[in-house]
């Protein structure tokens, strides 16, 4: 590629040709301001915030959507482009509801950060916003219409990665707004609470629904025997939210702040993502020897459950009929670590701190109970665990390392490796590889299903058999796979579906600003982990060989079934047109 | 949660989805002229407008995402997501009706009818509403009734007759 000279602010540099102004200033440590323009998405240029001044053009130019050209001569400061930016901002906050204090994203939110640059407030505080009401009332997400600067940055992750195709911009001129059709709620959508929304927003106008307060609540109670699992993206995240490196692996400065918090046991989602392989792995060898439906697909990422019983509820046969590790983790909390502690189930509360905000819904799901009780009585993802750490005055980074409690405590690489795309099925792998050929592995890497392509597949021989897998992260690459099922003409006989770009490492409850560079950084971070630890395949898994000897059983067999899987059903949402055409 | 909601039809009959078939097949199905496709299909929905169910049908028959079906109709002033009524009378907000006094056409109306602009009648037979410029500038002030103009409306009683073409 062709190098370009240019000079930006008076400062020479030479950038490939192709560069944006915007990435050429960035590189010489000049942070153009933005608001619609975001790392990993296509350019959109809507918000103007951008503007710089290039010589020999009267006119002021969006840096974000403006390539670089030879001899290009570039001002981002002038007096011009600064009047301009302040006018843009003023008038963002005009038709903003700046409620800073209240806002989850206070102290973390881009549109804060640039008025805090540009030194300006509003004051009309008492002025009413005009805008949508307020859609609150699914358990995952709340849009705050009041404060949508209308980006599109959501339009874009809902449209062009996850294809679900929910939010849209509408209505034009001055009633010009980001929404569902018709202005549904969220849970009257298709919507399949993935947050990958959320995750992109410059401010808080799309944010996690916040439960800390229902944590705090439990925690106080003495009454309350309070657990929590972690799962496996979360350790290689949370470190994000205190300035750590990005990547930084926090496992045990995690463990030991939710001690600080007060919870009463702290065990490791990784745990039961072992159990999960067993139970899945079963399954398979079953559906392959015994010719059930194939391909069979993964269902641990409750984003994509909700998109399949949602849009593609025909091929519900096709889904494992595990149940996710945080609920088989739900289960047992209510069962046998009930029977063995001696404690009533009712009176366990069993957190999970999770990447995702799907994972509120999973949990609320009504099939989700177990003695009687819900499974999993709160939800939090690692945003909000960061801010019950800051809330708690724990000074995260200078916390000395703790472990994890037992039962639940030992977790494998193979448990620790489904926080990346491609995990699930290479812990699959490492498993099923043995169990049927009764040999160890040759390598115990499948480094095919690994990285950050969006579909990626293999075929591993075993005993004669060419088992041929797939793996698809984000909806609009499963959605590929879909397709194929769909047709008579899928040549695969297991598939993995992460509802998230890069799998739970990039779920829509991490700390905000998980680019795709992120994401690679904490995907080698879990890898990191695989291999420093001693155990890493689920089937060698101490513990969880115990629970079988002295609670399950077997895989699949009586207790299994009732505990750890499920009945994926439709959603129900679809308009029946067929229906309607036999009146 | 949501798994038992199956969505009923209020408006949508298999008669309208018929008609709506014909409709997307005169277009060809060509996504590109979806403006066209739905006010043809405005034009025969009872209350003139595009309820969800009809564009969500249209959406699924066309291949096109809703979100991008409610775009388009949210965009276009001559596309209504909310019902309108029977008859739907459209004044020009242009320069020259304006000029030629259309804002008394308007208060006749509101006399007459007693509604403002992005009202319906109680009994749901008149709408009114603004659009940009119909082309009727030589016979201004004029407004539409259901697509049809009428011009050189000056006074209360030649609303009023055009008005009684229509009950
Ligand atoms: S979105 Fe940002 S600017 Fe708006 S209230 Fe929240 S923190 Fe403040
Ligand atoms: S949660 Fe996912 S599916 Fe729902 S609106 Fe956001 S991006 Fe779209
Ligand atoms: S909700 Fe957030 S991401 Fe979406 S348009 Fe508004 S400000 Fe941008
Ligand atoms: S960042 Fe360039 S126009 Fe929005
Ligand atoms: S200006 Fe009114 S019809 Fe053209």
């Amino acid at each position: 590629m062709k190098n370009i000279k240019i000079k930006i602010d008076n400062i020479d540099l030479v950038v490939p040709e192709g560069t944006t102004i915007l990435e050429a200033a960035k590189k010489i440590n000049i942070n153009i301001p933005h608001l619609c323009y975001h790392p990993d998405q296509a350019i959109k240029a809507n918000c103007r915030l951008c503007v710089v001044e290039v010589a020999g053009s009267k006119k002021l130019t969006p840096s974000c959507s403006s390539y670089v050209f030879e001899g290009m001569e570039v001002q981002t400061n002038t007096k011009k482009v600064r009047d301009m930016q302040k006018g843009i901002l003023e008038l963002i906050l005009a038709n903003h509801d700046q409620d800073c204090l209240k806002c989850l994203r206070n102290g973390n939110c881009e549109l804060q950060a640039l008025c805090q640059r540009f030194n300006i407030s509003k004051t009309n505080l008492e002025d009413t916003v005009d805008a949508l009401p307020l859609d609150d009332t699914n358990p995952c997400l709340v849009r705050d219409s009041a404060k949508c600067v209308k980006c599109n940055r959501c339009v874009d992750a809902c449209q062009k990665v996850q294809e679900v195709h929910v939010l849209t911009h509408s209505h034009r001129s001055i009633h010009y707004n980001i929404t569902p059709a018709y202005e549904m709620p969220l849970e009257e959508t298709f919507c399949v609470f993935c947050g990958q929304c959320a995750a992109v927003c410059p401010v808080g106008a799309i944010v996690e629904k916040d439960d800390t307060a229902k944590v705090w609540d439990a925690i106080y109670d003495t009454g309350k025997h309070v657990i929590v699992q972690t799962a496996p993206a979360v350790r290689v995240a949370l470190g994000d939210a205190f300035n750590l490196p990005k990547g930084s692996i926090v496992t045990g400065k995690m463990v030991a702040a939710l001690r600080r918090l007060g919870f009463d046991q702290i065990f490791d989602t990784n745990f039961t993502a072992d159990l999960t392989i067993l139970e899945e792995g079963n399954e398979l060898i079953k559906r392959v020897t015994e010719g059930g439906t194939l391909p069979m697909i993964t269902s641990c990422s409750p984003g994509w459950i909700n998109f399949i019983e949602g849009r593609y509820d025909h091929l519900l046969d096709h889904l494992s009929s595990c149940k996710s590790p945080q609920q088989m983790f739900g289960a047992l909390s209510k069962s046998y670590y009930a029977e063995k502690t001696g404690i009533d189930p009712k009176n366990i509360y069993t957190v999970s701190i999770m990447p995702c905000t799907a994972k509120k819904f999973e949990a609320k799901r009504p099939e989700m109970v177990t003695n009687g009780v819900q499974e999993v009585d709160a939800v939090l993802t690692t945003r909000e665990l960061a801010r019950m750490i800051q809330s708690a005055g724990i000074d995260f980074t200078g916390l000395e390392e703790d472990q994890f409690d037992n039962p639940f405590g030992i977790g494998t690489g193979a448990g620790q490796i489904f926080g990346a795309t491609g995990g699930v099925m290479e812990a699959a792998l490492r498993t099923a590889y043995e169990v049927i050929t009764g040999k160890g592995l040759p390598s115990l890497n499948f480094t095919e299903v690994r990285g950050l392509e969006g579909i990626k597949e293999s075929t591993v021989h075993i005993d004669g058999l060419d088992l041929k897998v797939a793996v698809a992260h984000g909806l609009g690459n499963a959605k590929v796979l879909l397709k194929q099922i769909d047709k008579g003409e899928s040549p695969y006989h297991f598939i993995e579906v992460m509802a998230c770009p890069g799998g739970c490492i990039g779920g829509g409850g991490q700390p905000i600003k998980s680019t795709m560079d992120v994401k690679q950084k904490r995907i080698d971070a879990i890898y990191h982990i695989d291999e420093d630890l001693p155990l890493m395949k689920s089937h060698k898994n101490p513990d969880v060989m115990r629970l079988y000897d002295e609670y399950l059983g077997e895989p699949r067999g009586h207790k299994s079934h009732e505990l750890l899987h499920t009945h994926y059903h439709s959603r129900g949402m679809k308009y029946n047109f067929s229906e309607l055409m036999k009146q | 949660m949501n798994s038992t909601k199956t969505n009923g039809f209020g408006v949508l009959t298999s008669d309208l989805a018929l008609k709506i078939d014909e409709i997307i097949q005169t277009y060809e199905s060509n996504s590109t002229r979806l403006v066209g496709i739905l006010l043809d299909i405005q034009d025969i929905v009872p209350k003139q407008y595009i309820p969800r169910e009809v564009a969500t049908y249209v959406s699924e028959r066309m291949n096109i995402p809703l979100s991008k079906v409610y775009d388009v109709i949210s965009f276009y002033a001559a596309l209504s997501d909310v019902p309108r009524a029977d008859y739907v009378i459209q004044l020009c907000d242009s320069v020259v009706c304006k000029v030629t006094g259309n804002t008394i056409l308007r208060d006749a109306i509101t006399e007459l009818l007693g509604i403002k602009e992005q009202e319906a009648t109680a009994d749901g037979k008149y709408w009114l509403e603004y659009t940009p410029c119909f082309g009727a500038c030589d016979i201004s002030p004029a407004m539409r009734i259901n697509g049809k103009v009428f011009g050189h409306l000056t006074t209360q009683a030649s609303v009023k007759a055009a008005l009684d073409q229509y009950k």
